[in-house]
């Protein structure tokens, strides 16, 4: 027999084997979806329906009619867009204050040893059980105008003039970069966990200086922590609401702070409604520009691998 | 056969229960108010006496203003019988069909100010928005008037003013221009934002609740603001350098309604009626420095006479104040306060 004909007679067999096989994967994949649907469910109760209700009252104005009046609103009154602005403004500094603040603390953590490193993560995490109120009033002592800050550094005359930190733009990304530090901390330290000791051994190994090896070989790797650590920092941000409402002196406004101030104004909820809908787009957008740019591990959508 | 009489017995006892529910929940009524130390004084001046006196229980709840109960009544989930809000939100709120009409032959009206009595909402207690500065950076000789507080030139240092209360704000800028305090209202509004817009660059925090107020007082952050007198008063009473009067101060009501579809209407009337007599009306003094509404509360004799001089609502204190409109703003407020949102957010 040619092996040809051989092959001819298997064929059928073949068929019956992929078949067999396409079945199974099919059972299983119903299987899995029967398991998922209390999940499914859920997500498309307490988020999906309550979205899409959110969207269908901001078509509506204050008579009920359909209009796209509180849509209009933002355009047609400057404060609105001056909010929008402060929003990024604050979320950028305390984004970028988060980075400064938080890449080498998670590098020094990452270097402990693991008992340490233990100890030390704990208080990381520890405000993270203190209220956020409780928090930003602490801030406001310490920082206002006859605040510890100012009373030391006029005691030790280091300066003439109190110096203005609260009640201010500084005031709420002092008050939000130390809310926001440990969802930076957190991520950037378990990417950095996971970097290869090795690959930095054999760094050295080859010649690179200490800051070379960190510059082009742990840098790099710690990106996509780095990345993941700052998206989730700037979304958070931009729907703050608590600090900024106490720590601006009403001066900084933020979306979630007019969102507030909306929806106790207008009698119909679509006003509110309308600044949620604008920020949840806003907030799509973003998270799928920060996909396109710094990959899909970056904003946790799924990994790639 | 002995099962269905089971059956026929639990039906019976089910419809007494149901027909004996009522009748047990008409004796409670809940009202909710601000809370704090406001609501504390109520219940001694009005709560606890009324409840006595009508044989009822009056559970509390506390408030965050129209909101809540626009949300109540849009929902069909009413749970408060009687709410207090601002007067500004009684009109607007009155506006929207929220509140039940109010019976006039159950409550008595005399002695209210007719601004204050409408067909759904009945004025309960004063606030004032009075001009407070430090003693400890001005000494005695700190701003008194609203152009003062304006005169940056005059009177050096930090400003603070509410931010949440454009009603307030506004009236306390057109003061500022030297309009007299009879001829505010109908404040000119585009007049009291160029005015706002003159004195923003000095305002160091824009407030937006009196426990802000007062913190920013308290701490030194500013030397001068606007605060509400209840504020202003504990201050002075903890012993903060501070002084302030009633001179150009702002009157602004406070007024309780019956949420549209509460169940407890008759109850709630009667105990209403009660929280504005002159009688309970003269207790709140002795507990807050929120005045009565009813001026006939002076006339009791509970008010000790050196007590009075410190109400606002007092005849005295009423006439160098400027009392603030409902009805203006109910129909100007949402406009007003975009354009002051506006204004101080550039």
């Amino acid at each position: 027999m040619s092996i040809a004909s051989l092959d001819h007679a298997r064929r059928p067999d073949r068929a019956l084997n992929a078949d067999a096989l396409n079945a199974d994967a099919r059972r299983e994949a119903r299987g899995l979806l029967a398991l998922l649907s209390p999940g499914l469910f859920l997500v498309f109760a307490v988020i999906i329906v309550p979205i899409g209700w959110l969207f269908w009252l901001s078509l509506f104005d204050e008579s009920g009619q359909l209009s796209a009046a509180n849509y209009a609103r933002f355009f047609e009154q400057a404060s609105y867009i001056k909010t929008f602005l402060t929003t990024f403004k604050v979320a950028f500094f305390v984004t970028g204050a988060c980075v400064l603040f938080g890449y080498p603390l998670a590098y020094m953590l990452s270097q402990l040893p693991r008992r340490a490193a233990g100890i030390c993560l704990i208080f990381v995490i520890l405000p993270f059980w203190t209220s956020v109120l409780v928090r930003t009033y602490a801030w406001l002592v310490i920082l206002q105008r006859k605040g510890l800050v100012n009373t030391w550094l006029i005691d030790l005359g280091v300066i003439s003039q109190p110096l203005p930190l609260a009640n201010n733009f500084a005031g709420v990304v002092i008050g939000m970069t130390h809310i926001m530090l440990p969802f930076l901390v957190l991520p950037l330290y378990a990417s950095m966990k996971t970097i290869d000791v090795d690959c930095l051994r054999a760094g050295m190994n080859l010649g690179a200086s200490p800051s070379a090896t960190f510059r082009q070989i742990f840098f790099p790797l710690s990106l996509p922590g780095l990345a993941s650590g700052v998206v989730i920092v700037f979304v958070l941000c931009l729907g703050f609401f608590v600090t900024p409402a106490l720590m601006g002196g009403g001066k900084v406004i933020m979306w979630a702070m007019r969102m507030e101030q909306t929806t106790s104004l207008y009698s119909n909820w679509g006003a509110g409604a309308a600044l949620g809908v604008v920020l949840l787009g806003v907030t799509l957008a973003l998270l799928g520009l920060f996909q396109w740019l710094l990959g899909a591990r970056a904003t946790g959508v799924w990994s790639q691998r | 056969m002995t099962k269905r009489l089971c059956i026929h017995g639990l039906a019976i006892a089910g419809l007494l229960a149901s027909a004996a529910v009522p009748a047990s929940a008409a004796d409670t009524i809940t009202v909710a108010s601000w809370g704090g130390t406001y609501q504390e004084a109520q219940t001694k001046a009005f709560f606890d006496p009324t409840a006595k006196d009508l044989g009822i229980t009056i559970k509390q709840d506390t408030t965050n203003g129209l909101d809540d109960v626009r949300l109540q009544v849009t929902g069909n989930a009413v749970k408060w019988d009687i709410t207090e809000l601002g007067a500004d939100e009684c009109a607007r709120g009155s506006k929207e069909g929220l509140f039940e009409k109010l019976d006039y032959n159950v409550i008595d009206k005399t002695g209210i100010n007719p601004k204050l009595v409408h067909d759904d909402w009945v004025g309960i207690s004063y606030t004032s928005v009075v001009l407070i500065y430090r003693t400890d950076v001005f000494g005695d000789k700190g701003p008194k008037t609203w152009a003062d507080f304006w005169d940056v030139q005059k009177f050096p240092g930090r400003r603070a003013l509410s931010g949440s209360q454009a009603t307030e704000t506004l009236s306390v800028a057109a003061l500022a221009k030297g309009i007299p305090i009879d001829k505010v209202y109908p404040v000119d509004i585009d007049g009291a934002l160029q005015s706002v817009d003159k004195v923003k660059g000095h305002i160091d925090a824009w407030w937006t609740s009196g426990a802000q107020a007062m913190q920013l007082v308290k701490d030194g952050e500013v030397d001068m603001a606007s605060i509400w007198n209840g504020r202003a008063g504990t201050l002075k009473k903890s012993g903060a350098p501070v002084s302030f009067s009633f001179d150009q101060g702002v009157l602004t009501a406070d007024c309780m309604v019956i949420p549209k579809g509460s169940k407890n209407k008759d109850i709630a009337m009667k105990a209403l009626a009660k929280f504005v007599s002159p009688d309970l009306q003269a207790n709140l003094p002795l507990y807050v420095d929120n005045g009565p509404a009813n001026e006939k509360a002076f006339e009791t004799g509970k008010i000790p006479p050196e007590r009075i001089k410190d109400i606002n609502s007092a005849p005295e204190n009423v006439k160098k104040q400027v009392l603030q409109d409902p009805a203006f703003w109910r129909d100007t407020l949402v406009e007003a306060t975009e354009k002051f949102n506006n204004l101080i957010q550039q």
